[in-house]
């Protein structure tokens, strides 16, 4: 009784889940000839989300008017970013509140494309809220003013962030 | 949980240690690049590698590409685009871009690391001829930060070759890199093993399991060092060292419930069933679902046979029987659920995505019998493979239907624009195209009266810079001169001074003044050059804004066209590839689960008669105590 009942029990920690040579043989087989359709597949969605992104810009952000504003965080800061809120000449632009996902991506050196939009040539008013928690775990909340000069190109603006300032580039 | 379930996938499978995730550079220049950096670091990698070929695209297709700001990190964004492919697990693509970057005209260093990658896509892939054949193709420097790990591949390649002894050698010289901890060792024992130096190797696996570190994966490593060992002495009888090796590993690792199977077994085996008892009952007490728990279960009760408690045996068989019953109808409705479909169903539920450990947490979920033993069946690479595969195809599927959603928004939004613009641009046309000559006709006369005013400066003209009053002053000074000279009748000489005094003085105006008009009508003409710019660039503006109207809607029709047929074919593809691999995962997961509930029911009828056995001999041992007394 005892080797009997030993020899299933190691038999089971040995081998969970045992399968024929030749089953798992053409299970394997299969799995990788349905894995390189897969990948095939994943290739010709990509091809169409690449496209899909050049129309998407041409038809709804045209460079003339277009401005694409990105956060980004200051190297090596770990303060607890909440949320920050745009306002472009004084019209609520983007909200955004982040997930601990995404606040990780910012302190690795992720950038996060906040607004997309459109805007007319010339200078406009740009106001930028943040709050969040600083190391020591007090609330903060940062407000700046900057200018954008929009011109004939596409306007690209990066806030960079860090506790307590932001730092504005345009490009 | 969680992390105990990434220990245990990572290292079931290889003895490798998590490969470094694509950093960001320093200086960052492009932003775009950094948006793609932004999604890779949250795991979302089809918008990781969507986003950064839309930007290398872009950037190869540029005259001058060394003005864009990707170029300063372009080497680098092939890397990432290639580890992102591999992430999204399409090796294929990720092995062709980084053949694409080891072809080209590249450095030395950057060749090397791109080899290095593609032997490693080889090696993942269970290709280990081909990885043997890139590796070796590395020659040269070799960037300071992959060395050890191009090392580590080497040897791990070299293993799979059967190459043991270059293997060994290799893995000796990285002994006391701290970022292969444990891993070095492991493989070094398992190398030597293979190679026919068994103590050698065994001395390795041993100093491995004696390994202090608070990294997870070291301390993963560790565990899987310790079972491995254990298990070996566990079948040379060596019972004492067995259960001493199998008692290193933790209680709470990927490994530990396989170890306290183990060990109990080891004490077994010398007839400590006292010892064997501890292990087992931490085990019996454990997540029923697990293959070590139930066999744990009629264990315990056994040893406590073996020690004459054999009411305490038939109690604990009792409780077995019941649970092993309770298994058994999960199992069943599992089984049954997986048939009716429910178990793909329940793998694509948005919520769980939502959360990190959501294959842990879809076992507790109530009234989802399909996924209780779903951590069980993820323990095997195939299984996982597939499974991955089909939340991958699930999301193209998810993210097609949108973009057919976002094609019509397109379609409705052009039409609008067309029915805006079509009346409005032909008035606009006519009257700019009134404008347009009005305008051309002005900039010719100022470029004449430019032209006039240089050859001013070399030949002077004071006539040209008369008034207007000055002008008529003199025709009508000409005319008076032209009748007094063609009249028959005398003039009188008060007249002729007269006019000659008149003439004489428009003369002396227009020449002694002319330096200073001259002065003037170049400023004149200054100004108007800032008129005519600022005219220019309205009109800039306006050619632009005009043209702008028109590309806001016209083609774009075949665009959307041959996206939407692209569209609609890919998700016809994709269906028909969720179909198979979701029924893949079906008949395996339902032949699984079969497996394991004959496996449970052998459990069962064991149990039911070493209990009917263990009441017996308690009934026994009862009466003639009785006797005794």
């Amino acid at each position: 009784m005892f080797y009997r009942l030993a020899g299933v029990i190691l038999l089971i920690s040995v081998l969970v889940f045992s399968m024929s040579a030749n089953a798992q043989e053409n299970y394997r087989e299969q799995i990788k000839g349905l894995d390189e359709q897969v990948q095939e597949i994943k290739t010709d969605v990509l091809s169409i989300a690449e496209q899909l992104n050049q129309l998407e810009e041409k038809l709804l952000y045209p460079s003339n008017t277009q401005v694409a504003v990105f956060i980004s965080m200051v190297g090596g800061e770990t303060f607890r970013l909440d949320s920050v809120e745009i306002e472009l000449d004084g019209k609520p632009m983007a909200h955004h509140i982040y997930t601990f996902k995404e606040l990780e991506a910012l302190q690795k050196g992720g950038v996060q494309r906040i607004y997309t939009g459109n805007i007319l040539a010339g200078d406009h008013d740009l106001q930028v809220l943040v709050l969040g928690k600083s190391v020591g775990g007090t609330d903060f909340q940062n407000t700046e003013r900057f200018k954008v000069n929009k011109d004939v190109g596409p306007k690209i603006v990066e806030l960079s962030l860090a506790a307590g300032s932001i730092t504005f580039k345009d490009m | 949980m969680y992390r105990f379930f990434a220990a245990l996938t990572i290292l079931i499978f290889s003895a490798s240690p998590a490969p470094a995730g694509t950093s960001g550079p320093q200086d960052l220049k492009d932003l775009y690049f950094g948006e793609a950096l932004y999604h890779a670091y949250q795991g979302d990698w089809f918008d990781a590698i969507s986003r950064l070929d839309t930007e290398l695209n872009q950037h190869h297709g540029l005259d001058e590409p060394e003005r864009d700001s990707l170029y300063y990190h372009i080497n680098q964004a092939e890397f990432a685009v290639g580890d992102f492919e591999l992430a999204y697990r399409m090796h294929q693509r990720a092995g062709r871009a980084i053949t694409a970057v080891i072809n080209g005209n590249v450095e030395e260093q950057v060749r090397n690391e791109a080899i290095f990658r593609l032997a490693r896509i080889y090696f993942q892939k269970d290709q280990p001829v081909n990885a043997l054949y890139a590796v070796e193709r590395i020659s040269g420097d070799v960037p300071a930060d992959i060395r050890n790990d191009l090392d580590f591949l080497r040897a791990q390649i070299l293993m799979a070759n059967g190459r043991f002894t270059d293997a060994a050698r290799i893995l000796q010289d990285l002994q006391d890199v701290k970022s292969l901890e444990g891993f070095s060792t492991y493989n070094l024992g398992i190398a030597l093993i293979r190679d026919d130096r068994e103590l050698q190797g065994r001395e390795y696996l041993d100093l491995t399991g004696r390994i202090n570190s608070k990294d997870v994966l070291t301390l993963a490593i560790k565990d899987k060092s310790n079972l491995v060992l254990g298990t070996k002495l566990l079948e040379e009888n060596n019972f004492e060292s067995a259960k001493q090796v199998l008692d290193r590993v933790r209680l709470s690792g990927p490994f530990s419930n396989r170890a306290l199977l183990g060990s109990g077994w080891a004490a077994a085996f010398q007839g400590r069933f006292d010892r064997a008892l501890v292990p087992w009952s931490i085990l019996a007490m454990r997540e029923v679902t697990d293959a070590s728990v139930q066999e744990a279960m009629l264990a315990a009760p056994y040893a406590y046979g073996k020690l004459d408690v054999y009411s305490k045996a038939a109690i604990m068989y009792s409780s077995a029987l019941e649970n092993f019953g309770i298994e058994l109808d999960k199992l069943d409705a599992s089984i049954k659920s997986i048939r009716e479909g429910h178990f793909l169903r329940a793998l694509v539920r948005e919520e769980l995505k939502q959360d990190a450990n959501w294959v842990v947490k879809l076992r507790r979920l109530p009234q989802t019998p399909e996924t209780y033993y779903l951590l069980e069946l993820m323990a095997t690479h195939e299984f996982q493979e597939s499974l991955q595969n089909y939340l991958d195809l699930e999301q193209l599927r998810r993210k097609l239907e949108a973009w057919q959603g976002d094609l019509d928004a397109f379609e409705e939004m052009i039409a609008q624009r067309r029915e805006y613009y079509t009346p409005l641009l032909p008035v606009i046309d006519r009257e700019f195209r009134h404008l347009d000559s009005q305008m051309r006709l002005r900039l010719e006369q100022r470029d004449r009266i430019a032209q006039r005013l240089k050859n001013m400066l070399v030949v002077p003209r004071p006539d040209y810079l008369a008034t207007s009053g000055e002008r008529i002053c003199s025709e009508e000074i000409g005319l008076l001169e032209q009748r007094l000279s063609s009249g028959d009748s005398a003039v009188p000489e008060s007249f002729t001074t007269r006019i000659k005094r008149l003439r004489g003085m428009l003369h002396w105006n227009i020449y002694t003044e002319y330096d200073q008009r001259f002065t003037e009508a170049y400023r004149h003409l200054l100004d108007l050059d800032h008129e005519v710019d600022l005219l220019k660039n309205q009109y800039t503006d306006f050619v632009r804004t005009r043209q702008a109207a028109t590309q806001s809607y016209e083609g774009y029709d075949e665009v959307i066209r041959s996206q939407r047929i692209r569209i609609r074919e890919a998700g016809e593809k994709v269906e028909v590839l969720m179909a198979r691999q979701g029924h893949m995962l079906e008949t395996v997961a339902v032949s699984e689960l079969t497996k394991r509930r004959e496996r449970l029911a052998e459990f069962q009828i064991k149990a039911r008669f070493a209990m009917a056995d263990s009441y017996d001999r308690a009934t026994r041992a009862q009466t003639q105590e009785r006797e005794s007394q």
